[in-house]
C-alpha cells in the first residue's frame, strides 16, 4: 500500500494547544477569529434593525434597536468551536439570554414549540430545539470584546449558542421562529449535522 | 470558428504529483515555481491549478494559484507572492525547493480565459499578483504572433496596465518592459501606488476611472477586457470601466480575495 | 427580467465584500462532480431569472463549503458542501443550467 503524499515541511498554521483539555475532538486553538461568511455582509442600520419571535400562529414579539438596548445585558465569556475546526477560547461578549427575550415573548402571547428556526439578513438560516435556547444556554449578542458587534463578525446582533458548532450561532440574526417539527436550515440542508455537538464531533449528518 | 483550434475533451481533473524543477525570484516577496506535471494535457492562458498541501499529521489545506507559463511552453510555471501571515504562501516561497514535490491539479477554469483566437482589441487590467494570468495571456499573445504574419498582430492590439506597490514589487518586469519595446501592437502601462523610482515617468495612484479612461479604448471598439487582483481593486476597477461605457458582458473579473494574495 | 447590468460590479467601498470571489474559484470542486467545466456553463437564477455563465456567479468559499451567488439579486444558485464521505449539491437556486456539449470554445 502506498503511503500517502506528505508536503516536506509543512505544518501549517496550528499551534499545540497549552490546555488540550478545552478542545473537542478534532479541534485546534487559534488565536485569531476567521470570518466564514457564505454570502454577501449585510449591512442593516440601527435604525432599521429589529428582532421578533414568532409562534406558528403569526403572533409575533418585537424590539427595535432601543427597545432591545432597554433589557438586561449579559456579559459572556465563552470558548467557541467551529466546524472548520478551530476553536477559540475565552471570548467576551454581551448579549440579552434568550431567556429573556422568550419571557417577554411569552408575556406578549407568542407560544412556544419544541424547535426554532434562527433566520438572519441575507437569507442565513439554522435550526435548534428549544431546549437548546433555554436554560442559560443562548443569547443575542451585540458586543464582542466590549466593542459594538462588527458586520464581519455578525453585526448588529447574532445569535450566540456557544456549546454547539459556531454555524448554529446565527450571524445578523433578526428573527426566532417557533416550528412545530424540526427544519434544517442552511447548512443542515446541505450535509451538516442537525444537532452539531462539538463534543460528539457532530459535523455532518450521519455522525 | 474556423481556425480556431479544438481542444482535446478535457479528462476529469484528479489531483496528482508534480515535481519542482527551478524556482526563480521575481521580487523580494515572489518566487516563480517551475513545475514539471506528469502527464499535462495543456492549458488556456488564464486558466489556475490548486495546490493542495498536507502535513504529516493528515491536515490539509488548498489554495488556488494562477498559471503563469503560457500553454506554448513546455513547463508550468506558478508566481507566489508571499503573504506574512500566510498559511500557504510562505511555504511555497520560502520552504519548497528543487526536487520536492507539491500535489496540484488543474488546469481548471475555462471561463477567465483569453487566447489569439478570440481577438482583440484586449485590455488587461492587474493589481498586484493579479498580473499572473494576464502574463500568461501575454506570453501566448507573443508566441503566437512571432510565427504568425504581420497582420495578425493588428488584430489582437492588446494594453496592460498594472498597478504595484513600488517598482521593485512589479513581477516580470524586465519582460514586460521588453515586450512593450519589441512589439508595437503591446502597450503597457504602470501605477506605482506606495513609491516610485527617481526620474519615474509613469502613473503614481491607485486605478481610477481618469486612468481607465486614458489607457482603455473607447467603448465603441468593445474590447475584451480582463482584471484581476485583490477583490476591492477589481470590483473598483471594474465599476469603473462599466461607467465609462463598457459593455459589462466583455469585463471578466478574476478576483483573488481580500489581499490579492493567495495566503 | 429587467437587471441593472451595472449591478454586478456595485462600486467598491461600503458594498464590497474584500473576501467574495468570482466564479472560476468554485471550478476546481466543481470538477470533482461534473466532467464539463461547469464555470462556462450557463444558470438562470431561479429567484430572479438572471442568466449567467457560472464564472460570472459571486463566489462565498470556505471551510463549510462553496457558495455561488446571483451577481443581480444574490440568491444562492449552487452551494456545495464536502461532508465526510461525499459532495452535497444544491442547485435548487438554478432553473435552468445550460452546459455546451463540445468541448467549450472559451468564448462567451
Amino acid at each position: 500500500m502506498t503511503e500517502p503524499f506528505v508536503s516536506r515541511g509543512f505544518r501549517g498554521r496550528r499551534q499545540p494547544s497549552a490546555v488540550e483539555s478545552r478542545l473537542p475532538p478534532g479541534q485546534y486553538e487559534t488565536p485569531d477569529f476567521p470570518v466564514l461568511s457564505a454570502g454577501p455582509t449585510p449591512r442593516t442600520t440601527l435604525q432599521t434593525w429589529d428582532f421578533t419571535i414568532r409562534d406558528r400562529n403569526g403572533a409575533t414579539a418585537r424590539w427595535s434597536w432601543d427597545e432591545f438596548k432597554g433589557l438586561p445585558h449579559e456579559t459572556i465569556t465563552t470558548d467557541i468551536h467551529c466546524v472548520t475546526k478551530w476553536s477559540k477560547f475565552d471570548t467576551v461578549w454581551e448579549g440579552v439570554s434568550v431567556d429573556t427575550l422568550l419571557a417577554a415573548a411569552s408575556v406578549r402571547g407568542v407560544e412556544s414549540a419544541p424547535y426554532a428556526l434562527a433566520v438572519s439578513d441575507g437569507a442565513y438560516t439554522t435550526n435548534l430545539p428549544l431546549a437548546d435556547l433555554t436554560g442559560g444556554k443562548a443569547w443575542v449578542a451585540v458586543k464582542y470584546n466590549s466593542l459594538p458587534l462588527t458586520p464581519e463578525h455578525g453585526g448588529p446582533a447574532r445569535l450566540l449558542v456557544p456549546h454547539l458548532y459556531f454555524w448554529k450561532s446565527a450571524k445578523w440574526v433578526r428573527q426566532l421562529r417557533f416550528m412545530e417539527r424540526d427544519q434544517p436550515g442552511f447548512w443542515e440542508s446541505l450535509g451538516y449535522h442537525n444537532y452539531g455537538d462539538p463534543w460528539r464531533e457532530q459535523r455532518y449528518s450521519g455522525d | 470558428m474556423d481556425s480556431v483550434l479544438v481542444p482535446p475533451r478535457p479528462r476529469t481533473i484528479s489531483w496528482q504529483l508534480a515535481t519542482v524543477v527551478s524556482t526563480t525570484i521575481e521580487t523580494p516577496r515572489a518566487r516563480t515555481l517551475v513545475l514539471q506535471v506528469p502527464g499535462w494535457a495543456g492549458h488556456r492562458p488564464g486558466q489556475h491549478l490548486d495546490v493542495r498541501l498536507t502535513s504529516e499529521d493528515g491536515y490539509q489545506t488548498e489554495r488556488s494559484y494562477s498559471i503563469a507559463s503560457p500553454p506554448e511552453a513546455s513547463r508550468i510555471a506558478l508566481t507566489v507572492e508571499r503573504l506574512d501571515d500566510g498559511e500557504v504562501s510562505p511555504y511555497l516561497t520560502d520552504v519548497l525547493r528543487v526536487g520536492d514535490q507539491l500535489e496540484l491539479r488543474g488546469p481548471i477554469g475555462g471561463y477567465f480565459v483569453w487566447h489569439v483566437a478570440l481577438g482583440g482589441p484586449v485590455l488587461l487590467v492587474a493589481g498586484g499578483s493579479g498580473i499572473v494570468p494576464l502574463m500568461a495571456m501575454l506570453r501566448h499573445r507573443a508566441i503566437v504572433l512571432e510565427t504568425g504574419d504581420a497582420r495578425m498582430r493588428h488584430n489582437v492590439p492588446a494594453r496592460l496596465l498594472y498597478s504595484a506597490r513600488s517598482w521593485d514589487d512589479v513581477f516580470y518586469r524586465n519582460e514586460l518592459t521588453q515586450l512593450a519595446r519589441d512589439d508595437e501592437t503591446f502597450e503597457a502601462a504602470f501605477t506605482l501606488t506606495r513609491e516610485h523610482p527617481a526620474g519615474w515617468n509613469g502613473f503614481r495612484r491607485r486605478i481610477d476611472r481618469m486612468m481607465l479612461a486614458e489607457i482603455a479604448w473607447p467603448p465603441a471598439e468593445r474590447p475584451q477586457i480582463f482584471v484581476c487582483g485583490s477583490t476591492p481593486l477589481v470590483e473598483s476597477v471594474a465599476a469603473e470601466l462599466v461607467e465609462l461605457g463598457h459593455d459589462p458582458a466583455l469585463v471578466k473579473t478574476e478576483r483573488f480575495g481580500p489581499t490579492g494574495a493567495s495566503a | 427580467m429587467d437587471e441593472d447590468p451595472g449591478k454586478r460590479f456595485e462600486a467598491a467601498g461600503e458594498q464590497s465584500d474584500p473576501a467574495r470571489l468570482d466564479g472560476n474559484a468554485a471550478a476546481g470542486i466543481l470538477s470533482e462532480i461534473f466532467v464539463s467545466d461547469l464555470t462556462v456553463a450557463r444558470a438562470t437564477c431561479a429567484n430572479c431569472g438572471t442568466n449567467r455563465a457560472l464564472g460570472a456567479l459571486m463566489v462565498y468559499a470556505h471551510g463549510m463549503g462553496t457558495i455561488m451567488r446571483c451577481p443581480n439579486c444574490d440568491a444562492a444558485v449552487l452551494r456545495v458542501a464536502r461532508t465526510r464521505a461525499h459532495l452535497q449539491l444544491d442547485l435548487s437556486g438554478a432553473r435552468l443550467v445550460v452546459v455546451p456539449s463540445a468541448p467549450a470554445p472559451f468564448a462567451t
